[in-house]
């Protein structure tokens, strides 16, 4: 550090202040520059149309066409709409078994790669290659994976294993194709909790579980004793961005069945598309966004939680 | 004794596997070893990574041999053919597609990182009233999802007289990128010293030129980070570029895969999976030179 201090010394030869050296030592004007673009951007962009969003839900605006202010007209006509309430049992039934599903799995490879292993760095990144690529892309392949003819699941399970004798007909009936659309997204979602949890794990000194070892306690206890709370922090954060983030999915649904068969497998964000831009009509469009909303705050206030509880444990300062 | 027994008996990779481990573990240690971390591990590395052996294959197969497993079987590719690419590449609108892709990736991203590492500069370096309430503020916008946003985006995107511009992607694309990479990037001016700058402004520095020679050239990698993933993040989004574009040649890859290649009920599966693993190659190979930035903004953003 001393080197360094030294050659700032050497680099900064004070110059006659020009106007714009002053003005970037005022404290308020550097502020204002620098927040200048991201507060615009985001105000603009973000703020502005969730407002406009909450606007739109109670209009009944078309594409091209402002609309007129209808009270709570499109929420009332979406309570007795019985695809809007599919549309809400398949998101919270998308969101709960695929993040059960993702976090057990995720927290076993995490387990996995955190022991001695040949090639442990390549093949941590490998491992993160579905959460790299496209989501659209990964999910075309699994559409061809599920085709109904040449499906090679079905391939699989029928000529080579001969555990079945017919093909699966994965997207074709409405149980099928959830399931289907639950394991695309378990599959995606694996390696960020993975990796994500190995960060986590690597954190967690070694000593302690030598020590728990010299006490006798045995691997469950270990497991369930050391890792789990010392997880915690990492894993509330990872699990409430994870639910969030699964709770407003749409590329996968929307590329693998769109929503079919019969409207049976729309979720919430997929059915908004479907009424507001084929469809046109916007204000009922942006009444199921509105309706995703309480579902994300519950979510949201659960990762605060996590976050405060994170610097409580480490006994760090709230900076 | 057991030991010396493994090593002859078993010079293989296992044996080696283990060398840095402190002690030498017996026989039976290392079958439950293979057991219990080898196998699954082998599963966990075919199952994610088979959806893209799958797509490379298909995407090389002729179309006689992709629909006849009777006759090949479908786990190779016995007479690989470039067609579907070429077809592709030569008759499509796909290089097309990229550019546009690439463009709207590339200044979004731009636009993102200039944006956040002033803001995370100012939030985390300049420490006016207020600065935790705005980065509060921040991490809260990340946390707004675009499909709640897509539709009064739509419409106001109609009104500047964007639609069907990429340039409303440009517009649209830092609602994500910005406070994921304000968030990234506030981390990191966390683990520069702040000492460095307080040296430089005794030294007699401006701030200026502290933010040029002290605090951005250390910030360097927390940039590449921030800046390799707003692009991958950009690359891969749909959902606005699914509403706000319409023609053919303005498209991005994603979306011009999923609306231009499938057409009527007969599915091209060969270009489908070309336009696929091309679309994937580009992230992929950004992916592999920077492997470790994406780990750590990754698991710095959870962390931070």
């Amino acid at each position: 550090m001393d080197v360094t201090a030294n050659a700032a010394e050497r680099l900064f030869i004070r110059r006659p202040d020009g106007w714009l050296t002053r003005m970037f030592d005022n404290k308020a004007f550097l502020v204002t520059l620098c927040m200048l673009p991201t507060a615009g951007l985001l105000l603009i962009f973000l703020t502005y149309p969730l407002g406009l969003g909450l606007w739109l839900s109670m209009t009944d605006a078309t594409i091209g066409q402002p609309g007129h202010f209808i009270g709570l007209q499109n929420f009332v006509s979406l309570s007795q709409d019985p695809i809007f309430w599919m549309s809400v049992t398949n998101t919270i039934m998308y969101t709960v078994v695929a993040t059960i599903g993702k976090f057990l799995l995720g927290l076993w490879l995490a387990m996995l790669l955190n022991n001695y292993i040949p090639f442990r760095a390549f093949i941590r990144a490998i491992v993160l290659l579905p959460w790299i690529v496209p989501t659209v892309l990964s999910a075309i392949a699994w559409w061809w994976i599920y085709d109904p003819q040449f499906s090679i699941i079905s391939y699989l399970l029928v000529n080579v294993l001969h555990l079945r004798s017919t093909y699966i007909d994965f997207l074709g009936a409405p149980w099928n194709a959830r399931g289907s659309l639950v394991v695309a997204n378990i599959w995606r979602g694996i390696p960020f909790v993975a990796i994500t949890l190995l960060a986590g794990l690597q954190t967690i000194s070694p000593t302690l579980y030598e020590a728990a070892l010299l006490d006798g306690a045995n691997g469950w206890q270990r497991f369930r004793r050391i890792t789990v709370p010392l997880l915690m922090p990492i894993l509330s954060v990872a699990l409430t961005l994870s639910v969030l983030f699964t709770f407003s999915d749409f590329q996968l649904v929307y590329a693998i069945t769109r929503g079919g068969p019969f409207n049976t497998t729309h979720l919430m964000a997929t059915l908004a598309f479907q009424r507001a831009i084929p469809g046109s009509q916007l204000g009922e469009g942006a009444a199921i966004a509105v309706a995703m909303i309480p579902f994300l705050i519950v979510a949201t206030l659960l990762c605060f939680y996590g976050v405060g509880r994170r610097k409580w444990q480490q006994g760090a300062g709230n900076d | 004794m057991t030991d010396t027994i493994t090593d002859a008996a078993e010079p293989g990779p296992l044996a080696r596997a283990v060398q840095d481990e402190p002690e030498r573990p017996s026989w039976d240690s290392q079958a439950k070893r293979v057991v219990t971390l080898y196998i699954p591990l082998a599963l966990f590395v075919i199952v994610l990574l088979f959806p893209f052996y799958w797509m490379t294959i298909t995407a090389l197969k002729p179309d006689y041999e992709m629909y006849d497993y009777a006759k090949f079987s479908p786990f190779w590719v016995h007479s690989p053919t470039l067609a579907n690419i070429d077809k592709l590449l030569f008759h499509t609108n796909y290089p097309r597609w990229l550019l546009v892709t690439m463009s709207v990736a590339v200044a979004s991203t731009f636009l993102s990182v200039a944006a956040s590492v002033l803001a995370a500069y100012a939030i985390e370096r300049l420490r006016f009233k207020g600065a935790q309430h705005v980065g509060l503020a921040i991490y809260l916008a990340y946390l707004v999802p675009p499909t709640i946003l897509f539709i009064p985006l739509a419409t106001m995107i109609f009104q500047f007289g964007l639609f069907n511009n990429p340039i409303s992607l440009v517009l649209t694309y830092p609602t994500f990128l910005v406070p994921f990479c304000t968030w990234l990037l506030i981390g990191y001016f966390k683990s520069i010293p702040y000492e460095l700058e307080e040296c430089a402004l005794i030294d007699g520095a401006s701030r200026l030129q502290i933010l040029k020679r002290i605090t951005l050239p250390l910030a360097v990698p927390g940039l590449i980070s921030a800046g390799i993933f707003a692009f991958t993040l950009s690359w891969n989004e749909f959902i606005y570029a699914l509403a706000f574009i319409q023609s053919t040649d303005r498209k991005t890859v994603p979306v011009a895969i999923l609306t231009e290649l499938v057409t009527g009920d007969v599915y091209q599966w060969g270009s489908l999976m070309a336009g696929s693993l091309l679309g994937s190659v580009p992230v992929a190979l950004i992916y592999s030179f920077f492997v470790e930035y994406y780990v750590s903004s990754l698991t710095g953003a959870v962390k931070e």
